[in-house]
């Protein structure tokens, strides 16, 4: 095999082993396809070259937390769920409530969780959103009985096609600021 | 079917349905019939979720609550609950205490200054709460909006047969030499050893020696034992040789340790002394 050293062989390349792997490549994932003969930043002049070429297509190369990745856009899924109507279930609220806790307010513990939530967290939604992979736990709170601490993965981001946290929809406004000036002389 | 009916109440106005009957709105003094009840407590998520949907139903600014007219309402829905989910209830009982507590230091005369020279009002850590559960509840359809692999799009994969580029192991000619010599060596070692009975009669043999010493005279121990013989035949002359010497019919000499051993008949040897 001659080294390649041009923009469209890499390119070409690139195309061949994203579309052929299940998982997003990352950079040094990919670097390695090359034998480290290419540098990062050529790759990423390549991956962006590429990125433009599919553009107008139904598939769409995409950076995510993972990697690079194709995948489908939103705007066709209509059509694909036709060859597969069977639709994925939904998660419940407590589960979505407890995802997004885990994901705005990061690290928390199960303690933190029901605070905001006003119930007990029922372990089932946690171990729903550690089967999907979704959420981990990255340490311990170091006060009485060491509660475990729960923090989104980058699988999360990457399932929802996000790069980092910062790319979670910003949390609604809720005019705290404002709160204790405005409430009113108490009494009824 | 409850998610649907959380979900109608959530948009305004509220849309439900009870035992067939559009309620297009839910009455000002809140009764609603028990039966309904039942469907909608179901379908809170929390203490803090249904106090949410009584502030926004009846229009109450969160940050004036009425407590009282909250609380009433808040302890007629537990009384509610608890009489069908007692299970459900406990954490809507913490709070129907805490919206009382909230209440009574309400009608307490409060102090003039707190430190820090801020005024305390006793609903304001239920004021938080209340935001901070809302802020989460809406961040979480927020969320579900966010397209979803799996849901929305796909993982772009093309198809490998994956045993098509398995790798196979390399195969010299060498490689093929070798399997085949220990086929055969260990063919070799399968092979069956037979036992053929040999009928060999020691009488025969003792016959056989004295008569070649009937002839001879005497003769070396070795040369009694035929060359061409097998492993059986030279056992069988053996024990003729001993038997022979058991009987006193043949006897063996030998002048000295590692010496020939020789062979003779008895009579002949019987004579040699005399």
């Amino acid at each position: 095999m001659p080294p390649i050293n041009n923009l469209d062989d890499a390119k070409t390349v690139l195309e061949t082993v994203l579309l052929s792997t299940s998982e997003p490549l990352t950079l040094n994932e990919l670097k390695r396809v090359f034998e480290d003969e290419l540098n990062a930043d050529f790759l990423r002049i390549a991956l962006e070259e590429l990125r433009q070429e599919w553009q107008g297509k139904g598939v769409e190369l995409t950076l995510v937390a993972d990697g690079w990745r194709f995948q489908t856009k939103p705007d066709y899924q209509h059509y694909v769920d036709r060859l597969n109507p069977e639709k994925p279930p939904k998660y419940s609220r407590a589960v979505l409530e407890t995802l997004s806790i885990i994901a705005y307010r990061q690290p928390v513990t199960r303690g933190d969780i029901e605070e905001i939530r006003g119930v007990t967290v029922n372990s089932q939604i946690v171990k729903t959103l550690e089967d999907r992979g979704w959420i981990e736990v990255v340490g311990h709170k170091e006060v009485p009985g060491r509660p475990a601490l729960f923090a989104t993965t980058k699988q999360f981001l990457s399932d929802l096609g996000l790069r980092a946290l910062s790319e979670l929809p910003a949390l609604p406004e809720m005019a705290k600021e404002t709160l204790f000036a405005e409430l009113p002389e108490a009494g009824e | 079917m409850i998610e649907a009916e959380q979900q109608e109440l959530d948009v305004a106005p509220p849309v439900a349905r009870v035992l067939g009957q559009d309620w297009s709105d839910l009455p000002q003094d809140l009764y609603i019939p028990p039966d309904a009840l039942e469907v909608i407590l179901d379908a809170f998520e929390g203490p803090l979720d249904l106090l949410l949907w009584l502030i926004r139903r009846n229009n109450i600014n969160v940050l004036d609550i009425p407590m009282a007219d909250l609380t009433r309402q808040y302890v007629e829905y537990v009384e509610l609950m608890r009489k069908h989910r007692l299970e459900l209830a406990a954490d809507y009982l913490v709070m129907a205490a805490t919206l009382i507590e909230i209440k009574s230091r309400m009608l307490l005369p409060r102090p003039e200054k707190v430190e820090e020279g801020e005024e305390l009002d006793p609903r304001a850590e239920l004021v938080r709460r209340l935001l901070e559960y809302e802020q989460m509840k809406r961040a979480a359809q927020n969320l579900d909006g966010v397209p979803l692999l799996g849901r929305d799009f796909q993982m772009v994969t093309v198809y490998l047969d994956r045993l098509a580029v398995k790798r196979l192991p390399q195969v010299s000619t060498d490689d093929l030499m070798a399997a085949w010599a220990d086929i055969l060596k260990r063919a070799k070692m399968n092979t069956h050893h037979k036992i053929g009975r040999q009928e060999l009669s020691v009488r025969e043999h003792m016959s056989r020696i004295l008569k070649t010493l009937q002839e001879i005279g005497h003769a070396l121990f070795t040369e009694l034992f035929p060359h061409e013989a097998g492993r059986p035949e030279l056992v069988v002359t053996f024990l003729a040789l001993l038997e022979l010497t058991r009987e006193r019919l043949v006897d063996l000499t030998q002048t000295e340790p590692f010496a020939p051993i020789y062979a003779s008949l008895a009579h002949a040897a019987d004579q040699q002394p005399g």
